[in-house]
């Protein structure tokens, strides 16, 4: 006996196996991301008045990435329907164009992600805070022989609260210049990596992990552009549900960006 | 939509007079060993390496808790026989052969950890799941075999990672299976990282397994199957690949989170200003260790579910086919199931009434408690009524089916006291909560799960196993459990605390005379009394273990397909079931447990024999 | 079933993914004009960024996954799915919330 209904729909549920599979594997993937945001939620309801950054991310290349997610979605789309009108060559096409504009989303985020490392806030012995861009270190920088000296682009402030809101007045008027700062100086020093605050860490831990699901996605969908597509000759039907079924998870993909990009990059 | 079942030739398998391994099925070639035994596809060889697996990691569970029964009697105490070898394979945490309190800590959470994870629910889910539910539905094996084979190598993946984190420096995780932070970040060893790469494992097997359960049930139905002629150990499957597929996200989420905190830095669930060893932590803070407990306890409480669900299944089918009468009260069986699915997603926080939550919302949980009580119940006492004025059939999965019953009536009852903030708040930590989970999962589910062994055996192997040995494991397993657990009660009222490395010596009367409500000596004489029965109950398994291994090959053979005369599908393929399960689609045109039907030769029907005097495609209806 | 579903049409797929990709950029700059907007306070903010959001979200699922013209199987599962979720964070916030006055530092 064969496994029916691998391509052919069944009757009273109107759905062939795969497309039942991967709407629940979405669906676990709704609760996985759910599980996230209430993390989300709860860490920022919970954070200390005023102590919740705002502002912290590039909007631009938020808004460029959301853009060039929202168009791969489009001829993911487009090429499932090409396959469905069995149209080869524009299959080819629409997917080559799926995979650039999804490699162009990751090489922004790692741009918006080396940043984010070379971003540096500074407690100094004298209570106050250095915060901005690394320029360079002196080769004999060394924090706990307080040898050396760093230099970073950026400002000083009085309180830790004034970096949180980077939209606010008083931060835009701010003036950023070279500080060189002696080690000597430095009581604790940090980039913005995941462990700067609760804010960093789900920003890394939920773009990183989306990050994740657009590599797996990519690697799936070039499988199926390049040596799966050899099925397309064999069961042009079949191929076309394996298309359809992984446009379903990119758009999913896509779906979580959609709430990722507002939550980090506006609010 | 007109009835689909016409297309299929209308069949039915006749018992043969003895088994037959070679089904005429020369299309298919023989595999090599690599393919048919660790890279297969196939349902039955899946579901065989699970039941294995899961099996080997249930006895070392169960190795790791003896070890900590004999330190709970006798702290400090070196271990008999095993001390030297602990020593020698683990080093200065046993040093000495005795078990330090450090060591203590790992056993107790890999304990949790493998029991619950690696199996019994491997086991109950993912072996009797997948070797049954195909066969039962009527379909050539599960929807996608690719990825229920890649569902096998993920567990045992997770496996292989749980086991290795014993052996790193500082051992294997000692936070408990709940790994609650902050002690899981704090405490100074990777095996916490090793457990949650482990979990990461287990989960993603867990899932693809669910969405592989579920489709087949929905998609791969044969014609006439409808869903309420469902076995229900089908139904209850089916809820269980529910809960697992929606519930162990948020887990996995978690499990990510807290992987960053252990192994980046971040400070998800740690608070501002947290001192580890005196010194405040370098953390950033902000986080919340409750939000880590929501999360655990989201998948925590519906696991629960995933552990007694297939058990019940298990134990419904047994008792249907040994009153040799129908199931009482199929109908609500099936909504009791889907109800208690539902409502398993709605009352985690009664593990967690000692966080001080507020009034209102404790109460909801209170009141959700309760509610989810009422289908258990009703489950419970279907199985119970099925037994009213049946002409029992009494062997080895029976006896384990019946013993489950009472053991599980009094697990869950003993869980009531626990869903209400009023008593949870005095019990919860102690060893009370103990006896009432193993009541449920140890003489209950794992009851059942030995009643599946004794009864699916046969349609494995095409052989019975020794029904002597099966009633001698039978007996002495289920006075040792109650030795062993009901104790553990009067322990615990008495207000002795779980996952203390001394067995509460520190808290007894010899030790600190004065205190109130210090344990008086009847309390600790206890901790040696379980001990033996714990030795008796690890005795009690031999019989099993050698009756299991020997009547692969002597046990006597079944003179049918057959050999239970059982209804359900499963028992309508050849012997064991060759690769495709079906030499033609079943077709099926009756409930499925058609027992002692009045004015019929036979006490049973099974589901797929053709209506008398009527060409079966015209009476099936969809 | 196949039968029942409409055939694909290339050209109107591209009509209706450059309706759906249009949409999208107006909700986009939205948000993000509304997020620039000084004279509100965060909260009214992100309750309307998160309403703009979600028409966005509608749009994808809607049309792009095609979940407007989905089997009742989908509905079932995903509508279980979404209570699920809602339960998760909304009892989690209600249970973080809820603490008795006094009991947490801040
Ligand atoms: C029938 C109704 C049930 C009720 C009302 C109930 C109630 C509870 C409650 C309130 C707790 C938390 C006690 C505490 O930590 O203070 C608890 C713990 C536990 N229950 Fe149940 N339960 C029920 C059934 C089950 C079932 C069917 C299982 C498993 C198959 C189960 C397994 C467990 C486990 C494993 C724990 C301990 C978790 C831990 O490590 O803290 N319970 N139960
Ligand atoms: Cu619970």
């Amino acid at each position: 006996m064969e496994i029916p209904y691998t391509t052919e729909h069944r009757p009273d549920t109107g759905l062939y196996n795969a497309k039942l599979g991967v709407w629940l594997f979405l669906a676990s993937e709704v609760m996985l991301f759910g599980g996230l945001f209430s993390a989300y939620v709860l860490l920022r309801v919970g954070a200390e008045p005023g102590m919740w950054p705002h502002g912290w991310l590039n909007v631009t290349l938020g808004s460029i990435n959301t853009l060039l997610l929202a168009l791969s979605a489009i001829t993911t789309l487009l090429a499932w329907a090409a396959c469905k009108v069995r149209d080869f060559g524009k299959f080819k096409i629409f997917h080559a164009c799926t995979m650039i504009l999804a490699i162009a989303f990751l090489g922004i985020k790692s741009y918006e992600y080396r940043d984010k490392f070379l971003h540096y806030e500074i407690a100094l012995n004298n209570g106050t805070f250095a915060d901005g861009h690394l320029v360079e270190k002196s080769a004999d920088f060394d924090l706990a022989n307080k040898t050396g000296a760093v230099t970073l682009h950026g400002h000083i402030v009085e309180d830790r609260k004034e970096l949180m809101d980077l939209r606010s007045p008083e931060a835009q008027k701010a003036e950023h210049k070279e500080l060189v700062i002696p080690a000597a100086d430095i009581k604790k020093m940090q980039n913005y990596g995941p462990w700067h605050n609760t804010f960093t860490a789900i920003y890394f831990t939920m773009s990183g992990l989306h990050a994740l699901h657009i590599l797996g996605g990519t690697l799936v969908i070039f499988y199926l552009w390049g040596p799966g597509s050899r099925m397309y000759k064999t069961d042009p039907e079949r191929f076309t549900n394996r298309i359809e079924v992984s446009g379903l998870f990119w758009h999913f993909v896509d779906l979580v960006w959609i709430f990722l990009f507002p939550v980090m990059y506006l609010t | 939509m007109q009835s689909n079942v016409q297309q299929f030739p209308p069949f039915r398998e006749v018992p043969p007079t003895h088994a037959h391994h070679d089904h005429g099925h020369g299309e298919h070639h023989e595999p090599g060993f690599w393919q048919k035994y660790i890279f297969s596809t196939d349902h039955k060889v899946i579901g065989i390496q699970y039941g294995f697996m899961a099996l080997c990691f249930m006895l070392f569970g169960f190795f790791l808790m003896l070890l900590m029964r004999w330190q709970i009697a006798h702290p400090g105490v070196p271990v008999p026989v095993f001390g030297p070898l602990l020593e020698k394979i683990l080093g200065q945490p046993a040093a000495h052969g005795a078990i330090s309190p450090d060591l203590y800590n790992s056993f107790g959470a890999m304990h949790g950890t493998i029991m619950v994870f690696l199996g019994v629910v491997p086991l109950a889910f993912a072996a009797f799941g997948n070797y049954v539910v195909p066969l039962m539905i009527g379909a050539p094996d599960m929807t996608f075999p690719r990825i229920n084979m890649a569902s096998f190598h993920a567990f045992f993946l997770g496996g292989v990672v749980m086991l290795v984190s014993f052996f790193i420096p500082g051992g294997a995780a000692q936070a408990g299976w709940t790994s609650y932070s902050p002690l899981a970040t704090t405490i100074p060893t990777h095996g916490q990282a090793f457990w949650l790469v482990g979990m990461v494992l287990l989960i993603t097997s867990s899932l693809l397994g669910a969405v592989n359960f579920i489709a087949t049930i929905v998609q791969l139905r044969a014609p006439g199957m409808t869903w309420m002629r469902l076995p229900w150990f089908v139904w209850a499957q089916f809820v269980t690949a529910f809960i697992l597929l929606l519930a162990f996200p948020p887990l996995e989420a978690a499990g990510v989170l807290q992987l960053m905190d252990n192994v980046v830095g971040t400070s998800f669930f740690l608070p501002t200003g947290l001192a580890v060893g005196g010194a405040v932590g370098q953390a950033s803070g902000g986080g919340s260790p409750l939000l880590w407990q929501h999360l655990f306890w989201f998948l925590g409480h519906p696991e629960v579910y995933v552990l007694i669900l297939p058990a019940m299944g298990i134990v419904a089918e047994v008792i249907a086919n040994n009153t040799r009468k129908p199931l009482w009260g199929y109908k609500s069986l099936v909504y009791s199931a889907l109800f208690v699915g539902f409502l398993s997603f709605i009352v985690w926080a009664h593990h967690m009434y000692m966080t001080g939550m507020g009034q209102k919302i404790a109460t909801f949980f209170q009141a959700t408690t309760m509610i989810i009580s009422i289908p258990s119940v009703i489950i419970l006492t279907c199985m119970f009524l099925s037994l009213w004025g049946g002409s029992i059939r009494i062997n080895t999965p029976m006896l384990f089916a019946l013993g489950f019953l009472p053991m599980f009536g009094i697990g869950g009852l003993t869980g009531l006291p626990l869903g209400l903030a009023a008593a949870d708040l005095y019990l919860h930590d102690t060893y009370y909560v103990i006896a009432h989970f193993h009541y449920v999962v140890a003489p209950g589910t794992i009851f059942a799960l030995f009643a599946g062994v004794y009864f699916w055996f046969p349609k494995m192997t095409g052989r019975k196993m020794n029904e002597f040995w099966g009633r001698v494991h039978f007996w002495c397993s289920f006075t040792f459990m109650n030795i062993v657990f009901m104790p553990m009660f009067a322990q615990g009222i008495k207000g002795m605390l779980r996952r203390m490395s001394d067995g509460a010596v520190n808290y007894s009367a010899t030790r600190v005379p004065n205190a109130i409500d210090a344990l008086p000596g009847t309390v600790m004489q206890l901790n040696g009394f379980i001990l033996w029965a714990a030795i008796g109950l690890g005795i009690a398994q031999i019989p099993f273990i050698i009756n299991l291994f020997w009547s692969i090959s002597h046990g006597e053979k079944v003179n049918s397909d057959n050999p239970w005369r059982a209804t359900t599908l499963d028992w309508q393929t050849p012997t064991p079931p060759p690769h495709g399960n079906f030499s033609h689609t079943p077709v099926v045109v009756r409930g499925p447990y058609e027992y002692s039907a009045p004015g019929h030769a036979e006490d049973f029907t099974p589901q797929d024999e053709p209506v008398d005097g009527a060409a079966p495609a015209t009476t099936a209806h969809h | 079933m196949s039968e029942s579903e409409k055939p694909v049409s290339l050209k109107d797929t591209i009509r209706l993914c450059a309706l759906v990709f249009a949409a999208v950029v107006c909700a986009t700059g939205l948000m993000i004009y509304t997020s620039f907007l000084p004279h509100y306070g965060w909260t009214a903010k992100v309750s309307i960024i998160l309403a703009i959001a979600t028409v966005n979200a509608f749009l994808v699922a809607g049309y792009l996954m095609h979940l407007l013209s989905e089997k009742k199987l989908v509905y079932t599962v995903l509508g279980f799915t979404v209570f699920f979720v809602i339960g998760l964070a909304g009892l989690t916030i209600c249970a973080t919330n809820g603490f008795p006055p006094g009991t947490v530092s801040h």
